[in-house]
């Protein structure tokens, strides 16, 4: 035996019994992900959590400069967009970023509940997803306050009072989140908070939980998939030959970005005055257009129930129908099986054709 | 009664034990969480730019000529005061009655207007005439003093 194999045989042994190396190889030897014409959605987690990593570096860089102080939040994004060195390409990746990270997680959910991914014994890799979305989404509208120009300002003014229309809760936790009745230094403070620290928190926790069941349950199929007789059924070994396709779209994925932020810079509307009029045009970030286009076209009355509130009820129930519907589609009845896709394929669409109607109108 | 069924109805000390351990995660649970939610929960008065005004000049009437208006502060609320076409002056508070976005005065419809959601009110009475706002738009009084423009609460 050479002086270096004995070395490297040593280095194991000490991991191991450290460790418990080989246990963890062994499960990673033994994963496998199922090749069939769906496959391609199987990237997009990845490249989701890719996408993630880019937002918690450039998250950190940004907060170097960053001050989240009414009369200095917008003057520090001014600085970090022109006077620090590459600060606008930091800027540019956390905001083109995020917006890339939200499509990607819609396509992520979107794929896994058409390839009924969902169903047992599922159901909670499907509802830390559901919430992780629910928590990405958050990220978005905090930190769409934060650069504090006149955009963001009526941006969290809707949002917080649509939140407060919520029956009972409603007030009390738009005024908490606001710190007080207007959007002033209290929200910036809170917002900044719940941001950089309450939701990555939030998020990593959950994500721990989302990935844990992942690699638990193994790769979901679709029924396509699965009524191949078992000879027929090929599988690819995770180690390492998805690992390096998926190595690879992460790279298309990050350039991507980087040609995003190349072409099109993410910049800065003036600062905000709570005293000025609502800039002509106004809309919210797209992944929010459908939600606001859908709570426009109710009237303001429906019956005795304020517009808004009947508008919130069904969007809520409309979520629920995402909640519930591992626990009913368990893969034995065809019907539900048939109702899941067209509830699926109603609300895409929907949400599709809303976004573009609030877009061009 | 027999003693054997006594002995069933009788709580064991390690069920005793773990109720009571219940109870007091439960009780300390609230007392940590209360006073996280006092921390939190803003009192009125919190916010230090809250200024309160009865009555304030905005401009003078020559510097808003009939078709024209303009936003102004009135304590910390945004306000809209506007000269109609047909030479009325009249002033409302700028919070949209149906998500609370600033209005201004829309000089080609001679009415007010969110850019929000689109929601237009009557430029004379303040009264929600298009899109989703539910209610009028708060009227404050105007005042003519000389040539002087004073608006005060209503």
């Amino acid at each position: 035996m050479s002086g270096n194999t004995k070395l490297k045989n040593g280095l194991q042994a000490f991991l191991d019994e450290r460790f418990n190396i080989s246990s963890l190889l062994q499960i990673a030897d033994k994963k496998k992900v199922p090749i069939h014409k769906h496959a391609v959605w199987y990237y997009m987690g990845g490249i989701a959590t890719m996408y993630l990593a880019v937002q918690f570096i450039t998250g950190i860089l940004l907060m170097i400069y960053y001050v989240p102080e009414i009369s200095s939040a917008h003057a520090s994004i001014l600085k970090i967009n022109s006077k620090i060195d590459f600060g606008w390409f930091i800027r540019s990746l956390h905001s083109w970023g995020a917006n890339l990270l939200i499509a990607i997680l819609f396509a992520h959910l979107f794929s896994t509940f058409f390839m009924k991914a969902y169903r047992r014994p599922r159901e909670f890799t499907w509802l830390t997803g559901l919430l992780l979305m629910v928590i990405c989404m958050a990220f978005g509208f905090s930190g769409y306050l934060l650069p504090w120009d006149d955009v963001s300002f009526f941006a969290t003014k809707i949002g917080l009072d649509i939140a407060a229309k919520t029956p009972l809760i409603g007030e009390t936790v738009a005024n908490m989140l606001r710190g007080g009745e207007h959007i002033g230094q209290a929200t910036i403070s809170r917002f900044f908070a719940i941001h950089v620290i309450v939701l990555p928190a939030a998020l990593l926790a959950l994500l721990g939980v989302h990935l844990l069941l992942v690699q638990m349950h193994g790769m979901s199929a679709p029924s396509s998939f699965n009524d191949l007789p078992e000879a027929k059924q090929t599988y690819e070994k995770f180690f390492p030959d998805f690992f390096y396709k998926d190595i690879l779209v992460w790279i298309l994925a990050a350039n991507v970005l980087f040609a995003l932020v190349m072409l099109n810079p993410w910049g800065i509307g003036p600062e905000a005055d709570p005293f000025a009029p609502a800039p002509v045009g106004i809309k919210p970030e797209w992944y929010f257009l459908s939600m606001f286009q859908f709570l426009k076209l109710i009237p303001p009355m429906v019956g005795p129930i304020e517009g808004e509130l009947f508008g919130m009820v069904l969007m809520g129930l409309a979520a629920l129908g995402f909640v519930i519907l591992p626990f009913v589609d368990n893969g034995k009845s065809k019907a539900w099986s048939r109702f899941a896709t067209i509830f699926g394929l109603l609300i895409l669409t929907g949400m599709i054709l809303l976004s573009i109607w609030g877009a061009l109108s | 009664m027999n003693s054997e069924d006594q002995d069933a109805n009788k709580i064991g000390r390690a069920d005793f034990f773990k109720g009571a351990l219940g109870c007091t995660a439960l009780a300390w649970g609230s007392m940590t969480l209360y006073p996280i939610f006092c921390y939190l929960n803003p009192k009125a008065g919190d916010q230090e730019d809250e200024t309160q005004v009865s009555s304030l000049e905005v401009c003078k009437v020559k510097d808003l000529p009939p078709g024209s208006g303009r936003n102004f502060r009135f304590g910390s609320t945004p306000a809209v005061i506007i000269h109609t076409k047909d030479g009325e002056i009249h002033a409302f508070k700028a919070i949209c009655t149906h998500l609370g976005c600033t209005v201004q005065y829309q000089q080609q419809k001679d009415n007010i207007y969110c850019a929000c959601h689109g929601g237009q009110y009557d430029a004379h009475d303040g009264k929600n005439i298009a899109g989703p706002p539910p209610k009028p738009l708060t009227a404050l009084v105007v005042k003519i003093d000389k040539d002087k423009i004073i608006v005060s609460q209503s």
